[in-house]
């Protein structure tokens, strides 16, 4: 194959294309098959889309999650906030697809809620923006934290490793971070300004 | 009905193969193209890299709901690896006290879809390990044995590298390198200033075209979900794919073998038996001659499940080291921040799949507390987000001054965590060691007593510890990454992993480097060798091992270009042996 054809080639080949599966396991009745995306395996596509029809998190813990995400990741000059990016879908699913996450993401939910109420009568989702700040501060600086706080701390950092895994894997976060690969081209080494700025050479 | 009733098809092959793998499917390539008719059985589906079905190369992150998360791929959503670490039905154990891990991938190719590319040659020495060094085994063959395989295989298979002229590290038939990435160059420099030589990699992906049917490279950077343009080396599309087009060969998918057939008043093998894992019917195919190429353990254990009043042992087996002297590579890790390469111009570097430069061993063991070396293994770059993308910036971001200047407290949230997401892109690396270990007769395989896997096929269990030649390689790896980290002006990520962490210096676990090799190892002496030079069985002259079971030892050069020369060594043994009416 010459190098444009194999370009050409590349650009033409299915992504996410939906065909017939291969094979099933177990034959499926006839009424409704399965449909494989291209690059899934039969039984991880049948474990996606049962994922996707079950639902984790209550209507209070998602929107719990949606406004601590964009209290990690705002929108700012550059981009969009994480829920705009979708990353509270991205959580809810990963709570599904591993299941570990469910109880430090559920009790962490509980654990901020409890705090809350404490300190300001009210669950986090209603308390003022000022008073979501204000236990934030507590629970978003691992080094600074109070004795009584690590189990929020543990909670806060697990929602932004989660907030910038999915921000960042998502198209609005792709474009935030700049990268410009992922795309046929031709590999002609570190662009020449980059090697003066970093006084290197080939 | 009686589901036990065995079919048994009514052709005998030349050659039965099992295992379409590296050495599967490069003894199928070459023994089809020799004019053999042969049956290739594989316990895995079918797969090509071409094919929209399979292919997962240049999808985006956010096209899986995962966002590429290892949950059902070990490697991660993308990963061209039909199976993994742990196989549903497919169990197997470990002794008390003693692990090992045992990554499999059922689909045509085997492990080879995916696997990192890394192409090294054995040197000269590490065929002669013993003799050097009074440790471990020689090989009964030298380097001028296989040199004109490896030649051979670069010339088909194609690679990429640079001549060099370093001893116990032979050049090939080189297509020209990549060059090297930003933080490539910088190591390059780093770690030369400190004399330890780092050299461009060598890979089997092509740079240059080589012939009609495969591409070129396209510099996406995802070898490891196989290439739809056969710009790399998978067996699937290299050598399985091009032998059916010879119209030679048989191949039958969802073939899970069970054992080989021998006939009782010759001892030779006649065929292997199977389940089809599909309609669960077993099944047998007839062979003149019989080739396993199932991986190293898993062939293993195939001989070892071919028990019969004449091999009681199990096949192939009268010195009773099959399952003995199993080995993988020694591996250890470190990575680190590069506040130089914060703030990077952005522009597409991703490159081939995998490194551009490396670090081959550079010193005498003589010198050393530790009789074996290492080669190291660099990753960094601005590559594609993917999954864990930012994990863990809480332990970095308080070390390092913001744009103004100024530290601030780690962790944190809002509009400076996320600039400092932006401003940390593409300033990390990682170094891997990747080592030659000890082979001894106490790590080993053996049929597990106690359990069977869904077909009622007897599973392995393992007995591998390591020696402490292992973990003193793995502290000089340590000291090593920190004095290359240092020289960069690096900040070492995690604390240094010393004698007290698991397996001690962060050496990983057994068989977590995936190049086991050594459990029906090659010799002159049938005491204590299961098979002669050709990898023909001393006990059963019309069977062979081509995948690295057959190997006494594995240097610190990832296995698989020596699988490949090694089993087109041995094809064409056969083919001359059956010339000569020997067979
Ligand atoms: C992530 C990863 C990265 C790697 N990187 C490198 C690298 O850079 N360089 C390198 O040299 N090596 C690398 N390796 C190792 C390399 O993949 C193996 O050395 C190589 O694939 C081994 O070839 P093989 O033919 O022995 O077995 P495999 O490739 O494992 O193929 C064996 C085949 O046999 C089939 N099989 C098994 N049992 C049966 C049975 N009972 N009946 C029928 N069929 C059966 C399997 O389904 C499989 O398809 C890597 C491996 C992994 C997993």
């Amino acid at each position: 194959m010459k190098r444009r054809d194999t370009l050409k080639a590349i650009s033409l080949a299915g992504f996410g294309l939906a065909v017939e599966p291969v094979e099933a396991a177990v034959p499926a009745p006839p009424e409704k098959k399965p449909v494989i995306p291209g690059g899934r395996q039969p039984f991880e596509a049948e474990r996606d889309a049962k994922l996707k029809a079950e639902k984790f998190f209550t209507p209070h813990e998602l929107q719990t999650v949606t406004v601590l995400c964009d209290i990690i990741i705002p929108a700012d000059e550059r981009s969009g906030s994480a829920s705009q990016a979708g990353v509270p879908a991205f959580i809810e699913f990963m709570m599904k697809d591993q299941p570990r996450n469910q109880t430090p993401m559920r009790g962490g939910i509980r654990w901020l809620d409890n705090k809350c109420v404490a300190m300001f009568g009210k669950p986090f989702v209603q308390c003022t923006k000022a008073q979501q700040i204000q236990i934030v501060d507590k629970i978003a600086y691992p080094e600074q934290a109070s004795k009584d706080m690590t189990q929020g701390v543990s909670f806060f950092s697990m929602m932004r490793n989660f907030t910038a895994a999915g921000f960042f894997t998502s198209q609005i976060g792709i474009k935030d971070l700049g990268y410009v690969g992922n795309t046929p081209n031709d590999w002609q080494g570190v662009p020449d300004d980059v090697l003066k700025q970093y006084g290197l050479s080939y | 009905m009686n589901t036990f009733q065995i079919k048994e098809a009514p052709t005998v092959y030349d050659v039965a193969i099992v295992g379409s793998g590296a050495g599967g499917g490069m003894a199928a390539y070459q023994l089809t193209k020799a004019g053999a008719k042969v049956v290739l059985l594989e316990a895995g589906g079918y797969f090509d890299p071409a094919d929209p079905k399979y292919i997962t190369q240049l999808k985006w992150p956010y096209e899986s709901p995962r966002r590429g998360a290892g949950t059902t791929r070990p490697f991660g959503d993308f990963d061209a690896a039909w199976g993994g670490w742990d196989i549903e039905g497919e169990p197997y154990t470990a002794a008390k006290g003693t692990e090992f891990f045992w990554f499999r991938s059922r689909m045509l190719g085997g492990r080879t879809n995916h696997w990192g590319r890394i192409s090294l040659r054995f040197g000269p020495d590490d065929f002669k390990r013993r003799s050097l060094t009074g440790v471990g085994e020689d090989w009964p063959i030298s380097y001028e044995d296989i040199s004109p395989y490896y030649d051979a295989v670069d010339k088909l298979v194609g690679i990429f590298g640079s001549k060099e002229g370093i001893r116990n590290e032979p050049d090939g038939f080189f297509l020209p390198p990549p060059k090297p990435r930003l933080h490539e160059l910088m190591l390059k420099k780093a770690a030369t200033s400190i004399g330890i030589p780092v050299i461009p990699s060598r890979l089997s992906i092509l740079t240059k075209p080589i012939n009609k049917d495969r591409g070129q490279c396209f510099y996406c950077a995802q070898c490891g979900r196989a290439c739809q343009a056969y710009a790399d080396f998978s067996s699937s599309s290299v050598l399985c794919i091009p032998a059916m087009k010879t119209g030679n060969l048989s191949l039958i998918n969802h073939a899970m073998v069970r054992e080989v057939l021998t006939d009782p008043n010759t001892g030779l093998a006649t065929g292997v038996s199977y389940v089809d894992t599909i309609s669960m019917q077993e099944k047998t195919v007839r062979a003149k001659t019989v080739m396993l190429a199932a991986s190293t353990c898993e062939t293993a254990r195939l001989l070892l499940n071919s028990k019969s009043s004449r091999f009681p042992n199990g096949l192939a087996n009268s010195s009773g080291v099959i399952g003995k002297y199993l080995n993988d590579s020694t591996g250890a890790s470190r990575s680190a921040f590069i506040p130089a390469l914060m703030d990077r111009k952005r522009y597409n570097e991703d490159g081939v799949g995998g490194m551009h430069v490396f670090t081959p061993w550079w010193l005498d063991n003589k010198k050393l507390d530790f009789p074996r070396g290492y080669h190291i293994e660099y990753g960094g770059g601005m590559g594609m987000p993917g999954y864990g993308f930012g994990g863990g910036i809480e332990n970095l971001n308080g070390r390092i001054p913001g744009r103004n200047g100024q530290k601030k407290a780690a962790g944190g949230y809002g509009a400076g965590l996320k600039d400092d997401y932006r401003r940390f892109y593409g300033a990390y690396i990682g170094m891997a060691g990747r080592g030659e270990p000890v082979p001894l007769e106490s790590n080993y395989c053996e049929i597990d007593p106690n359990n069977v896997d869904k077909y009622g096929i007897p599973t392995l269990r393992f007995n591998y510890k390591w020696s402490d030649y292992e973990v003193k390689q793995a502290k000089h790896m340590q000291d090593t990454f920190e004095e290359i980290i240092h020289a960069l002006g690096g900040i070492a990520l995690g604390s240094k992993p010393g004698p007290e962490s698991n397996h001690g210096y962060g050496l990983e676990a057994p068989g977590k480097i995936i190049h086991e090799v050594g459990t029906v190892r090659m010799g002159n002496d049938p005491k204590t060798s299961a098979l002669n030079k050709y990898q023909q069985a001393h006990d059963v002259k019309n069977l062979f091992v081509v995948d690295a079971a057959a190997f006494p030892s594995q240097g610190d050069k990832n296995v698989t270009w020596t699988i490949l020369a090694s089993s087109w060594r041995t094809s064409e043994y056969l083919f001359d042996q059956v010339k000569k009416k020997n067979l």
